[in-house]
């Protein structure tokens, strides 16, 4: 589904952010990326939703390549993704539901479905009854409800979290992460960027550590290596 | 479409002070733009008021027959060039010389003038090169003696007309882009205002057309706003032009029409400019 090949990025000015990674994820998986800040987390996971284009290499993204996707073409596979951030990145002067509903908009979907669409997916995150509040008036954890609920509107294939709870204190940052994990269970892919290793300690999910802009640790490799191991 | 118009009303709405602002600059720079049209245009209008004056004279010689002037008026009138001629007695000719001359008239008491056939010209033809070449072809007549037409003021009517049409180009040309990046410029803060909800946009999924449509129908819709309000400015300072000092002309329809076009354009292609720089860098 995703398929990372000598992926590099080096910017100009402050040089290799990723260095020469190559990773395959399946689909439904759930992903932990963590590592100290300037890791790469951040610009790989850019690269997966083709914000970024590698210097070297290619990400392969449900048929979507880096190397030849035009603008047109990498549109058409953020409608299939979701994209949720550590700022929630919510239009201030649009309530929760407008802040979703611009998600379907932009992909011409009628106006009927997207009253109907809108609530249900309000209701999956547990914020059945406040689709009219600005996000001003509403806590952290529900702001970043709000921004996976648009995320999650268009029934993405993979959903891609840039440290979803690093604003947020420790009960909701369990809540979101209750969210993403029902999210993930009902089939979605999710890719987590965090600090937070008390959250991928907890968890039995695959988790890949970078440092310096490449790969030191893929429990899933290990899982692989042991039987040869043994 | 809609959702286009919606988002380009909810962007007045949301921010009026923005887009006021940018209608007034659009109109104060369509308004400079319209000062220097008049008065481009009244100087046009002022030197085809003097070409049409351009006049061959042909002076008859002495005992030609009323027929043989008849032959040539019926040969010239011909001519593609010639707009009119008329054939001129020498009694008419005395006539319009007293008259012209006013209270010097006495002057020309027992005088005797030549008769002439006058040319006038067709406009278009009035350059100093066809001007020359009619006279060539009406001093070919035996019986003519003599062709004038003002060579000298000719030459210089034509090198002030060319003169002005270079500098109306280029000031105009000038004006043009000033305005134009002027427009870019107040866009493109409208473009930055909305960056934020750019990015978003872009992150679910949205195609660059489907942003930049409402930008440019903002754009488009300054542009006309910005120039029905610059030809108001105009249409009053031209009134106060006319009332306190001189008589001038102010633009048709067709070039009022053109005008707001050409706001609505620079409108678009401001909002094209400004909305494709910002969307190739996020």
């Amino acid at each position: 589904m995703i398929r990372i090949t000598h992926v590099s990025k080096v910017y100009p000015r402050t040089g290799t952010a990723v260095d020469d990674i190559s990773l395959n994820i399946a689909k439904g998986e759930f992903v932990f990326f963590t590592g100290p800040s300037g890791a790469g987390k951040s610009t790989l996971l850019r690269m997966v939703y083709m914000d970024e284009r590698p210097t070297n290499g290619e990400v392969r993204v449900s048929g979507t390549s880096s190397v030849t996707a035009t603008s047109r073409d990498v549109a058409k596979l953020r409608r299939k993704l979701g994209i949720v951030f550590q700022d929630f990145r919510l239009l201030e002067n649009r309530t929760a539901e407008q802040n979703i509903a611009f998600a379907l908009e932009v992909t011409g979907a009628p106006q009927s479905y997207i009253g109907t669409r809108v609530s249900r997916v309000l209701t999956q995150v547990g914020l059945g009854g406040k689709g009219t509040a600005y996000p001003r008036e509403l806590s952290g954890g529900e702001q970043q409800r709000v921004a996976i609920a648009r995320a999650l509107v268009n029934d993405p294939f993979v959903l891609i979290a840039d440290e979803p709870t690093g604003n947020l204190d420790d009960r909701a940052t369990r809540g979101v992460f209750q969210l993403l994990r029902e999210i993930n269970s009902g089939g979605t892919a999710v890719l987590m960027a965090t600090h937070n290793l008390d959250l991928i300690r907890r968890q039995e999910f695959r988790t890949i550590e970078m440092n310096r802009g490449a790969v030191v640790f893929d429990s899933a490799e290990q899982h692989a290596a042991k039987p040869a191991e043994g | 479409m809609q959702r286009s118009v919606r988002d380009v009303l909810i962007g007045f709405r949301r921010a009026p002070l923005l887009s006021m602002l940018s209608v007034t600059t659009i109109a104060f720079s369509l308004f400079a733009f319209g000062l220097f049209g008049l008065v481009a245009l009244n100087i046009r209008q002022a030197l085809d008021k003097l070409e049409d004056r351009v006049e061959i004279r042909a002076f008859v010689a002495e005992g030609t027959t009323p027929e043989q002037m008849g032959i040539a008026y019926g040969d010239i009138v011909k001519y593609p060039e010639v707009q009119k001629a008329v054939i001129v007695t020498q009694q008419q000719a005395l006539a319009r010389a007293q008259r012209e001359l006013g209270e010097f008239r006495d002057v020309f008491e027992g005088a005797v003038l030549p008769a002439s056939i006058d040319v006038r010209l067709k406009p278009g033809a009035r350059d100093p090169a066809t001007v020359k070449r009619v006279s060539a072809r009406v001093r070919a007549f035996s019986f003519i003696d003599d062709v004038r037409y003002g060579e000298d003021w000719i030459e210089k009517l034509y090198a002030l007309r060319n003169v002005a049409s270079v500098a109306g180009i280029v000031l105009g040309g000038t004006f043009a882009l000033v305005s134009m990046i002027i427009i870019g410029a107040t866009i493109r803060m409208a473009v930055l205002a909305r960056a934020e909800e750019i990015s978003i946009m872009k992150l679910v999924g949205a195609t660059d057309g489907y942003i930049r449509k409402p930008f440019l129908i903002e754009g488009t819709i300054k542009g006309i706003m910005g120039g029905l309000l610059a030809l108001l400015l105009t249409y009053i300072t031209r009134g106060l032009i006319d009332k306190y000092f001189i008589q001038t002309m102010f633009f048709d329809t067709r070039i009022t029409l053109l005008g707001l076009l050409f706001g609505a354009m620079l409108g678009f292609v401001g909002s094209a400019f400004s909305v494709g720089r910002h969307l190739n860098r996020v």
